[in-house]
């Protein structure tokens, strides 16, 4: 059975578009997250899911059921916001039961003191409290029913907002940066533990961030958009080896993914910065592309042949686990960014004159829009799949 | 932690004593201040308190301390009694109402954006009126015969009365005119207060299902608003025990002293009857009430951030 389905949304503030026709298929129990640079649309996309936004054309379905026309408190749907949204006059119990008041309670039984008179709501609140007990034993907050947010921590108000989209049991459980308002430590800790709710949970995740390690750590499948649009939809394993698009390409990766401008010569080679490299594509003759090299596909060598880039060192990182090299090479506008081998580390100084490799099948081509062209004998700009769904 | 790990340790005291160039220059800057509050504030204070406990009266050369035999006698005074009773009561009509009001009006306001600074301006412009001049307005639309009011209420076929000539009628009327002249002040208040509110938690109302116009308020504006409303609460307050213009212009505390006020009566008693040791003494419980509505709203002040 199909978690969510999105087909075709669009969406435009004033003259502005958004979202410029979304298609995303998840599946039920998926860990999907949704990556991309701010202002991409990725929230809004995340509103129009949940139905605190209403899409200009296309439609929702949650669990087989289009929910286009339903308010967010029926689409089955919880949202942990960024900055939590915790009711701040009420206690830790009363933000997590909320959710389950506000559902099983009508008006009258509500009210503050009459309504414990008034049909069962006795019996109904008992049956509350014990679900909103449940969860805060699961998320270790028994301990701090009683507070209000303002005496927690930043982990515990995360926490407790996670607990209130638990306690009602959605279909989608729908979050939008729950880990940016925290310091970098508790971002990892809070990772690994809403990593192990949803293995815990088995319900569909949609997760919203502009962090690529969140994105690329705890998800299933990443969806990375720009612009409005999905520009790939995979694994993150795939994302990272195989992007269809330069922009993804440059999106997912720390370091940055060296981009050389480069055209195409008689032979079939693209000239980069002074040098040619052989590529694994048939191409147009004088094409404008762009090479994309990871940082740790390149090695230093001693050779100077065809396919090397030679430069001189402008910046080492020492990053503990890691070293970057920043190598300036003539002819390109960016220092070309390199990972050494484990013995070069030591011996690499600034000014220091080094030339770098390529390993074999490390080359990514993209055209001059930024599309990825084929490796193999394919015909000439050859496109792999776009829909890797 | 370790700022806790040391707690048997006393916490030394920083017993810095500023060099004396130094020390002189913070008092010499300071002085001129600090002479500004005495003259303007304190050594009046002191004199009213000093004068509410003599017999002197406007004019006279010579005075006798009696003690606090200007409070006994206001205490036992029918018309102060009367002034004092009528002074709570128009509070206690003004200040409920025009929070209640000023909310309404700033709920509606802040709900649709079209046209909200005509309607801000609009309902503000009472606030910044010149309260005399208004005063004489209010005045035309309440006369018996030819006033606006009335005609309206004629022509409805609604009992009319004549509004500040009678006991019954006037101090209602002039808390009527206090509210429209404050809920101006407690709309503004209100809508910088909505500004503040997060529209995150508008959008968790939703999804917790509270999305019901009455719920969204109950749940979210309200309890955001508390802080704001308890300073509106006491601005208000403190404005109404102060009403002065609109009695001293259209009824001079009459008819039988039913629209009699304390800052009235004890203008009267200073300025007209030139009983200035009584009129202090009036001045000194005002005074008392005053203060302690102001502190209360510097305490309130001070807690303002109990939410977060």
């Amino acid at each position: 059975m199909s978690g969510l389905v999105l087909r075709d949304i669009r969406k435009a503030f004033g003259a502005t578009p958004v979202l410029r026709g979304v298609d995303l298929d998840v599946r039920d129990g998926e860990f999907l997250s949704v990556v991309g640079p701010s202002g991409c649309g990725k929230s809004t996309l995340l509103r129009i899911i949940a139905g605190l936004e209403v899409q200009d054309d296309g439609s929702v379905s949650i669990g087989g059921r289009m929910v286009d026309d339903l308010r967010p408190k029926r689409r089955d749907v919880a949202m942990v916001f960024q900055s939590y949204a915790l009711y701040p006059h009420m206690t830790v119990f009363q933000n997590l039961a909320l959710p389950l008041v506000m559902r099983r309670l009508h008006a009258v039984e509500r009210l503050p003191v009459l309504g414990r008179f008034v049909g069962r709501a006795g019996r109904k609140r008992a049956k509350i409290a014990a679900e909103v007990g449940a969860v805060a034993k699961v998320l270790e907050l028994d301990a701090l029913l009683e507070r209000k947010p303002a005496q927690l921590s930043g982990g515990q108000r995360q926490r407790v907002a996670v607990g209130r989209a638990m306690v009602r049991r959605p279909k989608v459980f729908l979050m939008d940066e729950p880990l940016s308002n925290l310091d970098a430590k508790l971002r990892v800790q809070m990772r690994a533990e809403i990593a192990e709710l949803h293995r815990r949970l088995g319900v569909t995740f949609i997760y919203v961030t502009h962090d690529q390690t969140e994105a690329m750590t705890m998800s299933d499948r990443v969806a990375v958009m720009m612009d409005g649009a999905l520009l790939q939809v995979d694994h993150p394993r795939q994302i990272y080896a195989d992007p269809l698009d330069r922009r993804v390409a440059e999106f997912i990766g720390s370091p940055k993914i060296n981009c050389l401008p480069g055209q195409v010569a008689a032979g079939g080679t693209v000239d980069v910065a002074g040098t040619s490299f052989a590529v694994p594509a048939r191409l147009e003759t004088g094409a404008d592309v762009t090479i994309g090299i990871r940082p740790e596909a390149l090695s230093f060598t001693d050779r100077v042949e065809a396919g090397v880039l030679t430069g001189s060192i402008r910046l080492t990182e020492h990053m503990g686990a890691d070293v970057y090299v920043h190598v300036d090479v003539p002819g390109l506008d960016h220092p070309v960014i390199a990972r050494p081998q484990l013995p070069l580390r030591q011996s690499l100084e600034r000014g220091q004159s080094v030339h770098l490799a390529p390993s074999v099948g490390s080359i990514l081509l993209f055209d001059d829009r930024a599309r990825r062209i084929a490796a193999g004998p394919a015909d000439v700009m050859a496109m792999p799949s776009r829909a890797r769904q | 932690m370790t700022a806790v790990a040391e707690p048997t340790v006393p916490p030394r005291r920083r017993t810095r004593s500023l060099p004396p160039v130094e020390a002189m220059a913070g008092y010499g800057l300071a002085a001129p201040a600090f002479l500004l509050i005495v003259v303007i504030l304190l050594a009046p204070a002191a004199g009213v308190l000093v004068i509410a406990l003599s017999d002197w009266q406007f004019g006279a050369t010579t005075l006798n301390i009696v003690g606090l035999d200007n409070f006994q006698a206001l205490f036992r005074d029918a018309v102060f009694q009367k002034s004092f009773v009528n002074t709570i009561a128009y509070t206690a009509v003004v200040v409920p109402a025009t929070v209640g009001l000023g909310l309404l009006v700033a709920l509606l306001i802040h709900s649709a954006p079209s046209l909200s600074g005509f309607y801000r301006t609009a309902h503000f412009l009472p606030v910044m009126a010149t309260l005399a001049a208004m005063a004489i307005a209010w005045e035309a639309l309440l006369h018996p015969t030819i006033g606006l009011i009335n005609q309206i209420l004629d022509a409805l076929a609604l009992p009319t009365a004549n509004w500040l000539r009678d006991e019954g009628t006037v101090l209602m009327t002039l808390a009527v005119i206090g509210v429209w002249q404050n809920f101006g002040l407690a709309m503004v208040l209100f809508i910088a207060g909505l500004t503040a509110i997060p529209t995150e938690l508008y959008d968790a109302a939703d999804v917790d299902g509270a999305d019901g116009w009455f719920e969204r308020h109950r749940l979210v504006t309200l309890p955001m608003l508390g802080p704001v409303t308890m300073f509106v609460v006491i601005v208000i307050a403190l404005r109404a025990f102060e009403v002065f213009d609109t009695v001293a212009i259209l009824t001079q505390g009459g008819p039988q002293n039913a629209s009699q006020v304390m800052l009235y009566t004890l203008y009267v008693e200073s300025f007209e009857f030139l009983r200035t040791g009584y009129g202090a003494a009036v001045t000194v419980v005002f005074l008392v009430i005053v203060v302690s509505l102001t502190l209360l709203q510097a305490r309130v002040m001070d807690r303002r951030v109990h939410y977060t």
